[in-house]
């Protein structure tokens, strides 16, 4: 090599080289760490698909569809989605044995959307000493969202504090004077967001004149209600899950009992609360939504609803889109793409759980107009907002402007 | 009214001879051997599994104690389970006692909470004493649910536990060591003495006792056992042991919390015993491993469908080998036992 053409390939090495070094980080050298290549990213999963809690096996199935809709688009910056998804069958031990599975014999670059509360907590500080992210877990409860715990575990749902605060402010506009009886689930759900709703009402929590839970075996929970009455309460709010959500609108119709009555999230379904409680004892019942409802006719024209059904037709026809398991699946899939979006050629357990750390006004198909997820190196709780919904006619009626309960950072 | 009297007078098990409960002592060393090298050559992951298994193991092997040997079934052992999961876990992690010290508190906790459950236990015999533990079983999830305890068990959060780290002196003595490994080769060891202890206890006196309560009640009372005494005696070992694997259970998933001790457990035990053949010590293994692996090669086979692969698996093997591994051990044995004669 003679000197002039040395100095000219020297000046073209370093003139590219300049140029990768001020490039996006999109060209920056590509980075792995376990569980992903050129080709394929690897996901860990875990759901009850047998066993108590098996109706939410349809999550997982509806995120398998979802990343093979993916894949078939061309997958992620070229590589392609491999979802591995075990039953855990509701019992923790399970659940600590098959993430170790995932983890260990797998070798899946991350854990998702691992659903319920015990078994979440049972992995929880596996999963945050060996430094891998456990994203996005299917369950509310509030331990699930503490950077400084376990900056390796995120929520996503609103967590169930937060519907808990939303309720509190809102009694504390519309009623001051206002004299409450709380009916709650006693389970991690009722006793996460009881703590909410006394944390929103802050020194407010006088106005509480009565509180009573029920057991999930409970075959009726009316003498409940009947007491919660006598307390001369006139906001009744009801923790509960579908079964006895409708129970309940159902007997404080019965008893004539008019308070302003707030339904949980998780017991507002259409289908499974308001119909069987009968249409007319729902009539201005309120609660919250971040999700739209399949059912509901009103999103027959909208855009992020076309998508789903048209996805529901084409590569999830077992699922029923009355199912709102189904659209959360979808949901949380969403999310995670946009994540591995974010993420680009940088595919390490740090900077996934640091592009889940930023995701920034992002929206998905099934979140509610107006509703935005919003995280940071210190808010690891996803959906923060709510809106207010009341039940009208035959269907919930949005109103208000979408609420951030401001639980994290 | 026949077939009351038929079940209650009937003996509930079928007879094994006393010898015939154990393994040879050849038989013995082979699968002690296995045992100690397999967790060397495989992946921490298999070694857990392994550790579940031997645990699993320990909780069948106490039922196989009271169902066996004493004739008494029960659907509530998962009630001790528990019971022993959150004496250790609580011992651990709210008073700081060492780990292996907590385990035979939650076996003494187990046997006196099994031995009084015996007194009233006694008046039922055949299916209304498995009705009876049933219903300890669906009770207490939600005992401890309790708040008058959720001080101490953490409620429906549940209680997370700290894994314990290999004894130092391993390290300074140059072997590496790790969490897993350790843990598995601490439950090993645990799991050998009590199987020790209950190749003994049934070879023993009281042993005796019990099996002829099995065999014929009226006939062992007339002989001068203590019927009650022996009855409630199984129970309460037979929870101390169950205890034992609960509180290796607590220390291995590293999270005691109610929802993980549902009847399910009680049935899946029950399940381990059967598969593993009633009245066989040494089917316990065997129907341990029948729990802790076949439920994975049902998902498998497929995810949609497991519980049915799996039930489909149940029955092929009931049907097959209707006394269990103790069917296919014996069937073994005198194929070797012919070949070595020609």
């Amino acid at each position: 090599m003679n000197c002039r053409n040395f100095l000219r390939t020297a000046a073209l090495s370093s003139a590219a080289f300049a140029f990768l070094a001020f490039s996006t980080s999109a060209n920056a050298q590509k980075k792995y760490d376990t569980g992903a290549s050129d080709t394929e990213i690897k996901i860990g999963n875990i759901i009850p698909y047998s066993g108590p809690a098996s109706a939410y096996g349809i999550i997982g199935k509806m995120e398998e569809a979802y990343f093979k809709m993916i894949n078939d688009q061309g997958g992620i910056n070229g590589r392609k989605i491999n979802f591995v998804s075990y039953d855990d069958a509701y019992s923790p031990a399970k659940a600590v044995e098959q993430t170790r599975k995932l983890v260990e014999s797998d070798e899946v670059l991350f854990v998702f959307g691992p659903l319920g509360t015990p078994s979440n907590t049972a992995i929880m500080k596996y999963l945050n000493a060996k430094k891998i992210p456990q994203l996005f877990v299917a369950t509310g409860a509030t331990k699930f969202g503490e950077y400084k715990t376990s900056p390796w575990t995120m929520g996503w749902q609103p967590a169930y504090q937060s519907e808990g605060r939303i309720f509190a402010q809102y009694a504390i506009t519309e009623k001051p004077n206002g004299k409450i009886a709380v009916f709650y689930q006693n389970d991690d759900l009722g006793k996460d967001m009881l703590k909410g709703f006394k944390d929103g009402l802050g020194d407010k929590a006088s106005m509480i004149v009565a509180e009573d839970s029920y057991e999930v075996s409970e075959p009726t929970i009316d003498s409940h209600i009947v007491k919660l009455k006598a307390s001369g309460a006139d906001i009744f709010i009801s923790i509960s899950t579908p079964k006895f959500a409708a129970q309940a609108i159902k007997k404080v119709a019965e008893i004539g009992w008019k308070p302003m009555f707030f339904q949980s999230n998780v017991g507002s379904s259409v289908g499974a609360v308001m119909r069987p409680a009968g249409i007319e004892n729902s009539q201005g019942v309120l609660s919250l939504a971040y999700a739209k409802d399949a059912l509901d006719p009103q999103w027959d024209n909208d855009e992020g609803m076309k998508k789903y059904l048209d996805f529901l037709a084409k590569y999830a026809p077992f699922a029923n889109k009355a199912e709102s398991s189904a659209l959360y699946g979808y949901g949380q899939a969403q999310t995670v793409v946009q994540v591995l979006k974010q993420a680009g050629d940088d595919l390490t357990r740090a900077n996934i759980m640091k592009q889940a750390a930023s995701l920034k006004d992002f929206t998905t198909d099934t979140l509610l107009p107006g509703v935005k997820i919003n995280t940071s190196a210190t808010d690891f709780y996803p959906i923060e907002q709510l809106r207010m919904m009341r039940f009208t006619g035959e269907k919930w009626d949005v109103f208000g402007p979408p609420i951030d309960s401001k639980l994290g950072g | 009214m026949s077939t009351v009297q038929d079940v209650s007078t009937a003996p509930v098990v079928a007879a094994v001879p006393k010898k015939a409960m154990a393994l040879g002592p050849l038989a013995s060393l082979i699968i002690l051997a296995l045992l100690i090298v397999t967790p060397l050559f495989v992946k921490n992951f298999i070694i857990f599994q392994m550790t579940m298994w031997l645990i699993y193991a320990i909780a069948v092997l106490a039922l196989n104690i009271l169902t066996g040997a004493s004739g008494q079934f029960s659907l509530g052992q998962s009630a001790f389970y528990a019971l022993g999961a959150y004496t250790s876990a609580i011992l651990m992690e709210h008073v700081g006692v060492n780990y292996a010290l907590t385990l035979p508190v939650a076996g003494l906790v187990c046997f006196i909470a099994g031995f009084l459950f015996g007194l009233p236990a006694l008046r039922l015999s055949g299916v209304y004493l498995a009705l009876a533990t049933f219903a300890l079983a669906v009770a207490m999830p939600q005992l401890l649910k309790l708040g008058v305890f959720e001080h101490w068990t953490g409620g429906v959060q549940g209680l997370v536990v700290t894994k314990p780290d290999a004894p130092e002196i391993l390290a300074s003595l140059g072997l590496k060591v790790s969490q897993d490994m350790w843990l598995y080769f601490f439950t090993l060891l645990v799991a050998i003495v009590i199987y020790i202890f209950s190749v003994n206890l049934l070879r023993s006196r009281s042993g005796r006792a019990m099996m002829a309560i099995r065999d014929n009640e009226i006939a062992a009372s007339a002989m001068g056992v203590d019927v009650s005494l022996y009855k409630t005696l199984a129970f309460g070992v037979s929870a101390g042991i169950t205890g034992v694997a609960g509180g290796l259970g607590a220390i291995a998933v590293q999270f005691v919390a109610p929802d993980g001790y549902t009847i399910q457990l009680a049935i899946a035990l029950f399940l381990g015993m059967v598969v593993g053949g009633v009245g066989w010590l040494p089917g316990s293994l065997a129907g341990a491993a029948f729990i802790v692996f076949v439920p994975n090669i049902a998902e498998h086979v497929s995810k949609g469908l497991s519980g049915a692969v799996f039930g489909v698996i149940l029955i092929i093997i009931i049907f097959l080998l209707p006394n269990g591994a103790r069917q296919l051990a014996y069937g073994a044995q005198s194929l070797i036992g012919k070949l070595r004669k020609n």
